[in-house]
């Protein structure tokens, strides 16, 4: 394989960026279709070019092929280097951001037809891309910084791509702010590395992880470092806030952040650094735990909203719990699988809510209802979402998720009681979601300006073919998705979890789980998940309503998500920083700054005013005093050299 | 046999610019300012010709400095004396003290 073939992958994309920006919106606004045309070209290569490399990885001796190293830029002593590594995480990655991205590029020329901004939307999603598929491949740790940030930068664009509404200018803001809490954290552990080590380059951070030569209490302040950006980035407790108020921008980049790029590049984070994280007991636990508690957390929460695109927002904060608890408790493959796993199934879901949103024109569950008549092919496509997403055999989901109970089982058994109590609220939930979006009666949709709901029922109808493919396209990967593990294929890649492949055949594998007592037990609870939800809204033996009324207060503080929000921007921001810390700051400004400028203006004008006072006209006294200096300089210059 | 060396020049060089510059700093009325000036530029003058025949008696750089030294006192002088005039019609008065209008 050239070794053009990495960056192409990376470049791609960004060329796209750089045409649809400063080509096609200035010069050629006639023709908008064009920019989403050159997208997917960029992006179709960019995912072929991936499969390539994939492919390259699984033959090539170890699953690691090369590191392409170019000095950027030399101060002094300090080398800056860019470059890509390909190993079996690099690939893995590669292959599902741009398969889920050129996804999301097709459907997107559905969802977006006619938006004014089309061709500034696929700019940013260009860049988007391109960001994510630049930290991926980054072979050190400040151009993953560059990229990490780039990320960021994409994300705000994207969600505030309707800037015109004041809700998402804010949700972009938040993104973009308290996804910057954890990037301190990301940056100090940088800073700890180089001051450390001096080097930014990956492999050399192994090596001198793997020789013992960085360790101790460095070292878990470095992943805990880590960890704080991946947290930010992948909506992680107590840093989750922003994720669900990412909704406000369209459909198609929420499921690009929540499948990914986004959230994908915390958990990315944590993998690349895995060889760090696994020589700190004390950082892999937080990992798993903060995986564990955010998984519960917010799947408690996603239990009770009425917003089609907020459940699925708690469910990705959710499944992220998932994957960092997989990684601190198992390992790169597992979590990395999940990810995988996820990334179609999650995308897919995503695709869906917009693709009822387009008919329905809402999304709050309330106002649907009975959609599966007028809209078949999205209501197939979500259903094996959602069975996937609960976990159901043998749709992608359930091999995933079963490997990360299974390792938090053998390692820490209350983390795995935690996830498997979530396994069953992300069933409910999930089909809580299909059955009030799908079944029973339509409820009106959203309330329009222009005649009564008769007429707007009657405009129900099914997406154009240019959304249903994708839905398609996405649902095979929700089925099929998990079945490269049915014979410990994946973790073999990583060299992690089994060392080789296990010697089992595929149908051995692909039924073996029904035998073993612990994917059973993980396969039952999800089935009583969907089995509650079927009983509250479909038969409605349990009136929801009556348990709402009979849990009022834990109704309440799951629907007001724990007050975090309230927290945050009652205590944190306006007390803690309003009132304590930028009130700290302004008595700096104004005594310690403005003093310092003002105190050295009025030093200057008051010695101007006592020195004036020897100015007096006397030219006679001028020259007495040029004189005496004179001499003073001649008597100092012969006595002193 | 006496002779006159260098450092006779200088001492009499520096006693008249001494001398002249007293008479600058003490003295009231602005002619004899004046006048002292022109002794302290001519004590300057004897200077540099005392070091330009001690120290390079081929070349004439001193003593063609002393030559441009007296033109520029002489041109000093004219525009001095015009001054002087000037401010004498304004004043009525040749006194230094007097003349303390340039201060803040």
């Amino acid at each position: 394989m050239p070794t053009q073939v990495p960056w192409l992958i990376f470049l791609l994309p960004f060329i796209s960026f750089l045409l649809c920006g400063l080509v096609l919106r200035p010069f050629l606004p006639k023709f908008p279709k064009l920019a989403g045309y050159v997208t997917i070209a960029a992006v179709g290569i960019s995912c072929a070019l991936s499969f390539w490399v994939l492919g390259a990885v699984i033959a090539a001796p170890n699953h690691m092929l090369m590191v392409d190293d170019i000095t950027w830029a030399v101060v002094g002593d300090l080398e800056m280097h860019v470059g890509v590594l390909v190993d079996a995480l690099t690939a893995v990655m590669v292959v599902v951001v741009t398969c889920i991205s050129l996804v999301v590029q097709i459907y997107s020329q559905g969802y977006m037809e006619g938006d004014t901004g089309y061709t500034r939307y696929y700019a940013f999603m260009s860049l988007f891309t391109a960001c994510m598929l630049g930290l991926v491949l980054a072979n050190n740790i400040l151009f993953m910084f560059v990229f990490w940030e780039g990320v960021g930068l994409g994300s705000y664009l994207l969600i505030g791509f309707w800037f015109h509404k004041p809700s998402a200018a804010d949700a972009a803001k938040k993104a973009f702010i308290v996804t910057r809490f954890g990037d301190l954290g990301f940056l100090a552990a940088i800073l700890i590395l180089f001051a450390n080590t001096g080097t930014f380059d990956t492999e050399a951070l192994y090596k001198l992880v793997a020789t013992g030569a960085l360790a101790g209490s460095t070292l878990t302040w470095v992943a805990i470092g880590i960890f704080a950006g991946a947290c930010g980035k992948s909506a992680q407790f107590p840093l989750h806030v922003w994720l669900p108020d990412a909704m406000e921008g369209p459909t198609p980049v929420s499921a690009l952040i929540h499948a990914a790029t986004m959230v994908a590049a915390g958990v990315f984070l944590v993998a690349r650094f895995y060889p760090i994280f696994s020589h700190s007991p004390e950082a892999l636990l937080v990992v798993a735990v903060i995986g564990a508690f955010t998984a519960i957390f917010a799947a408690s929460i996603g239990l009770v909203m009425n917003d089609i695109k907020r459940v699925l927002a708690y469910s990705t904060i959710s499944q992220l719990g998932y994957m960092m608890l997989g990684l601190g408790v198992g390992g790169v493959a597992i979590g990395i699988f999940h990810l995988s796993t996820h990334a179609f199934f999650k995308a897919l879901l995503f695709l869906g809510a917009g693709s009822v949103n387009h008919s329905t024109g809402t999304f709050d569950m309330r106002l649907m209802g009975g959609l599966r008549k007028a809209m078949p092919w999205t209501y197939i496509t979500f259903v094996i979402g959602a069975l996937s997403l609960a976990g159901i055999w043998p749709l992608a989901g359930f091999w995933s998720k079963d490997e990360i109970l299974i390792a938090a089982f053998a390692n820490n058994q209350a983390l795995f009681t935690l996830a498997i109590i979530t396994v069953f609220m992300t069933a409910f939930y999930m089909f809580r979601a299909v059955f009030m979006t799908f079944h029973g009666e339509y409820r009106g949709g959203a309330p329009s300006e222009h005649g009564g709901h008769d007429e707007h029922s009657h405009g129900l109808h099914e997406s154009p073919a240019v959304m249903v493919v994708p839905l398609v396209i996405l649902a095979l990967g929700a089925i099929g998705g998990g079945w490269v593990n049915v014979t410990g294929f994946f973790g073999s890649l990583f060299g992690h979890g089994e060392a080789v492949a296990r010697e089992i055949s595929l149908v051995e594998g692909f039924f073996g789980p029904l035998t073993h007592p612990l994917p059973l037990i993980s396969l039952l609870v999800a089935l009583a998940g969907i089995f509650l939800a079927y009983a509250m809204y479909i038969k409605k033996w349990v009136s929801a309503e009556r348990i709402t009324q009979s849990v009022k207060p834990i109704h309440t503080l799951l629907y007001r998500k724990y007050f975090m929000d309230e927290f945050y921007e009652g205590f944190i921001v306006k007390t803690l920083l309003y009132n304590w810390l930028f009130k700290l700051f302004a008595m700096f400004d104004d005594s310690v700054v403005d003093g310092t400028v003002n105190g050295t203006a009025a030093g200057a004008a008051g010695a101007g005013s006592a020195l004036r006072k020897l100015q007096n006209g006397q030219t006679q006294l001028y020259a007495f005093t040029i004189a005496i200096g004179v001499v003073a300089i001649a008597v100092v210059v012969l006595l002193f050299s | 046999m006496f002779t006159v060396g260098l450092m006779h020049f200088l001492i009499l060089s520096a006693a008249l610019f001494a001398i002249g510059l007293f008479g600058v700093i003490t003295q009231r009325n602005v002619i004899k300012v004046i006048m002292c000036l022109e002794i302290m530029l001519n004590a300057v003058n004897i200077a540099l010709i005392a070091f330009s025949q001690a120290v390079a008696p081929t070349s004439l750089t001193g003593q063609v400095f002393a030559i441009f030294v007296m033109v520029v006192a002489a041109a000093e002088v004219a525009v001095g004396i015009a001054i002087v005039f000037s401010i004498y019609r304004n004043r009525e008065s040749v006194d230094m003290e007097n003349f303390n209008i340039l201060k803040w």
